[in-house]
């Protein structure tokens, strides 16, 4: 196969149009099937029982009076999930998040799961279960965590990554450390220096599909497993290792999924299903409750950071440092390092040092959220910066500009720069007119720049072409929200022809090869990548086809247009064939024409963004509201626009969430108290204003048509963008998210000094 | 087990069903008679994705009982469009992209229309507030208010 992935620079008639989407008429009508939307006969219905205790250790489980209930049918503890995870220590954690093995190391912690033959039998079952723990102690906030006076939560950790193993164990696992130059002697040069300190609190993704799924385990070994996933690929492979299944006797079938955004990258209630339909011989439905969905599932980390920037008087900073500490639930993580590796991600830095702290809590396992990890780093950098802006008196943007990463800077976390947006977007963003337009009474503008890797991967793709001159499209990342609209765009541009004359699905996990998940903003880059490079073979084909009608030389064939043409002035009087002409003798020229193409994705070109942000504040109560937003993000090239738009406005959209009101509160007896969306307040209607958006195309070089991810990156800068806002409105800076009003309030008031 | 004997209107045809005393509408919609256009988002009333209009009055079907349903008219996403004729606000969220995951989609597409039907006419926050009880987490709204404003232009020309 020789696809050649490089930018190429072409006209495009397709890519860059908006039309609807071929799942759309699905999903208006109601008839889309989502995670619980599926049924099989003699299904049952799986509940979970989940620890009450934040940490405790399971002296005893007693199942038998929930096995003689009537209409149950099998009851499971860690018992019928044996370890075979072989040493591999991160399938370990997910087995023990599955289910706790011996100690509960969170409020919502997997004890026991039943199957009955109702709800209401399955419910009762629970209730039967009894338990023995014995409560220990715990600690959920990320800075406790780390005291050597903490409540241990994992006695065999000793600090990965520092000079000597530690003679101690303790909460944190890892540390990490990314940078390059000198920052003791770059703070030597700067003539002023901020520091600052920044704490956020953890959020969930809050998709409103709950986790979903329906489980069957034939008595031959081969099983099916239907699921609401970002990657049926992954867990396939996942459930297989955990239950000790042949990976290609487990097929997956992704449902449509609603709503994602990290937290269904990975397994939780999937193995426990699986484990239940293998005990009770028949298959079982498994759905969470909104309320396991909070305590058990997600979220993202609670962080504490401190930033240090020093800059000289014409606005050149000469060095910038930050300790990073994330909460990763009760089990290792490498949330820090990520953060860690993005905070400066946006700057040409001489002289850098970021330091990450993986720190274990008794709080859910964290998860992935949307560029996970960079949302908070960038909260902490950008804040100071903006201080750092106003002590120099330099305009925020143009300090900015003037320190901006650029084509060939050496990034903060290592890799040389290629084409890349951040100056675009800040430019952009200094000739807005949002940050011309006035403000009124306890109104505070506010921007800020956010960076994301984005991802490529293992893709495979199939194109088929009917006899009728349709194609179908079988790709296998998961799509979260239009990829299919926008891998159809590329298989017509590819293969010249109108985007209703495609069809693209999501195959199963026994209809096509491996695809990793939907995860790091790769769908439509990478499986766009393998579209082109499948498209390209199916015409190699074509081709082939139409030089065996007209007897000539494969050679002399081109694809130009939707169409094969005999090239040169000897064959004038070969009327070009289309693809439909050509499919429609497939049957006599060699049998079914299709193209396949199976590749690494590599090169995801990084993203940047630049957000602005009004906001007004309400001195009497704290209440913050965002009056005007507007998102600048590079896309490389924007294949559907419409969806782009629509990546860029929720991202923001969840951030201004973020900034404003979600978070987990923790009793002090570490349970959750708002796993609900009544508590855990995600943006409504009414709380937000239009989101504006700007989309910069500045190619990737390592996609054909410059492609690069755009889901995660808007999510980057609004915690900061938002935070600058509201300092600016309420004249104190806001150094806790979210900004909820008692914190806004006791800010005002401390700065009023009353 | 015994059950409620139920005889409703569901998208204007008759049904009859038996369901139990603790049985939410929603759970009856979904797995009794297949009707799986609501959805559970959360099942305390605070997502609005399982939106149903029961007798012209805007519900969260997860807050009604089966056994409520009696006698009365239920109206779910799945009675929106005509044969093969889209409801405006079906068509308008479609060519706005006013969704992405699609899940909160039915109840948007209910409450909107419960919406339009008292107020024909809405000004852009009459029609976020009277979104407000609804979620939807992928969008960030944007495109949902406008193509609701762009059906209730199309609906009042009607």
């Amino acid at each position: 196969m020789n696809f050649d992935p490089r930018f190429s620079g072409r006209k495009f008639s397709s890519v860059g149009t908006r039309p609807l989407r071929p799942d759309g008429i699905d999903k208006v009508t109601g008839r889309a099937r989502y995670g619980a939307d599926f049924n099989m006969a003699g299904q049952l219905v799986g509940r979970v029982l989940r620890s009450p205790h934040a940490h405790a250790k399971i002296l005893k489980i007693d199942t038998s009076k929930a096995e003689k209930l009537a209409g149950v049918k099998a009851v499971i503890t860690a018992a019928d999930l044996p370890d075979l995870t072989d040493g591999d220590a991160g399938m370990y954690d997910v087995l023990d998040n599955c289910m706790a093995r011996g100690k509960a190391l969170y409020d919502g912690h997997a004890v026991a799961a039943v199957a009955a033959v109702d709800a209401s039998t399955a419910r009762q079952a629970l209730k039967l279960i009894e338990i023995e723990y014995e409560i220990l102690p715990h600690v959920t906030d990320v800075d406790e965590a780390m005291k050597h006076t903490a409540p241990l939560i994992n006695d065999a950790i000793f600090t990965e990554g520092l000079e000597e193993k530690p003679a101690k164990p303790s909460n944190v696992t890892k540390r990490s450390q990314f940078g390059h130059g000198d920052v003791h002697q770059g703070f030597g040069h700067a003539d002023v220096i901020v520091e600052r300190s920044f704490k956020t609190e953890q959020t969930h993704q809050g998709y409103i599909e709950p986790h979903a799924c329906v489980a069957n385990v034939n008595l031959d070994g081969t099983a099916d497993l239907w699921v609401c996933t970002q990657g049926h690929f992954v867990y396939r492979q996942h459930c297989a290792q955990l239950l000790g299944l042949e990976a290609s006797k487990l097929r997956v079938t992704s449902s449509e999924i609603g709503g994602g955004f990290g937290g269904k990258t990975h397994v939780w209630a999937e193995p426990v299903a699986l484990a239940l339909s293998r005990k009770a011989g028949r298959p079982v439905k498994l759905v969470m409750t909104r309320d396991e969905v909070f305590r058990a599932s997600g979220p993202t980390s609670a962080t504490s950071i401190d930033v240090k920037i020093g800059a000289r008087k014409d606005g050149t900073i000469t060095a910038a440092e930050a300790t990073l500490r994330y909460s990763s639930g009760p089990y290792a993580g490498t949330w820090a390092e990520i953060g860690a590796m993005t905070a400066f991600a946006c700057y040409k830095l001489d002289n850098v040092k970021t330091v990450g702290f993986e720190v274990l809590v008794n709080r859910p396992k964290t998860a992935a959220y949307r560029a996970p990890s960079a949302p908070m780093a960038a909260f902490a950098v950008e804040s100071a910066v903006d201080e750092l802006a106003k002590e120099l008196g330099i305009d925020p943007v143009e300090f900015r500009i003037k320190n901006a990463a650029q084509e060939g800077t050496r990034s903060s976390y290592g890799p040389v720069y290629g084409p890349i947006g951040i100056g675009p977007t800040l430019e952009a963003a200094k000739h807005h007119p949002h940050m011309k337009a006035p403000l009124g009474k306890n109104q505070g503008r506010g921007m800020a720049c956010g960076f994301w890797f984005n991802f490529g991967g293992q893709t495979c793709v199939d194109l088929n072409i009917g006899m009728d001159g349709s194609v179908s499209l079988a790709v296998g990342t998961v799509d979260v929200g239009g990829s299919r609209a926008s891998l159809s765009l590329v298989a017509a541009e590819e293969l010249g022809i109108d985007y209703a004359q495609l069809k693209a699905v999501v195959a199963d996990t026994s209809s096509l090869g491996y695809n990793d998940m939907t995860d790091g903003s790769r769908g439509t880059f990478s499986s766009s990548m393998a579209t082109i490079s499948a498209a390209r073979n199916a015409i190699k084909i074509l081709r082939d086809r139409a030089a065996q009608t007209w007897d000539i030389p494969v050679d002399d064939v081109v694809w130009e247009n939707g169409h094969a043409i005999a090239k040169g002035e000897k064959y004038g009087n070969l009327a070009a064939l289309s693809l439909k002409e050509i499919a429609a003798k497939s049957g006599t020229t060699g049998g079914p024409i299709a193209g396949h193409s199976e590749l690494v994705a590599d090169g995801a070109g990084v993203s940047f963004a630049t957000h602005i942000c009004d906001i007004e504040v309400d001195p009497e109560t704290g209440a913050a509201r965002v009056i005007r937003y507007t998102v600048i993000q590079d896309a490389g090239k924007a294949v559907h626009p419409t969806y782009v738009e629509g990546q860029y406005q929720g991202g923001a959209a969840q951030g201004i969430g973020w900034a404003l009101n979600e978070e987990y509160i923790y009793g002090k007896d570490g349970r959750l108290q708002n796993a609900g969306f009544l508590d855990y307040r995600i943006p409504v209607c009414s709380d937000l204003p239009m989101i504006d958006t700007q989309i910069l195309e500045i190619p990737n070089p390592n996609h054909p048509y410059g492609v690069r991810g755009v889901g995660e990156t808007s999510i980057v800068p609004p915690l900061a963008a938002i935070a600058n806002a509201v300092s600016n409105a309420a004249g104190v800076r806001m150094t806790h998210i979210p900004m909820s009003p008692p914190r806004v309030l006791a800010a005002i008031e401390a700065e009023r000094g009353g | 087990m015994a059950g409620i004997a139920v005889s409703t209107t569901i998208n204007g045809d008759a049904f009859e069903y038996l369901c139990q005393p603790d049985e939410t509408l929603l759970d009856v919609l979904r797995d009794r008679l297949g009707l799986t256009g609501a959805k559970e988002g959360c099942g305390t009333g605070d997502c609005g994705a399982c939106s149903i209009i029961l007798d012209d009055r805007l519900v969260c079907s997860c807050l009604v009982l089966g056994a409520e349903a009696e006698g009365r008219q239920v109206e779910t996403v799945e009675g929106m469009a005509h044969g093969d004729q889209l409801h405006p606000l079906q068509q308008k969220f479609l060519e706005h992209a006013a969704l992405q995951c699609g899940i909160c989609t039915p109840g948007f597409l209910i409450a909107a229309k419960d919406l339009l039907a008292k107020n024909p006419d809405p000004t852009e926050e009459e029609i976020r507030f009277g979104l407000a009880g609804n979620l939807c987490r992928c969008t960030g709204y944007d495109k949902i208010v406008r193509a609701v404003q762009d059906a209730a232009n199309v609906m009042k020309g009607a």
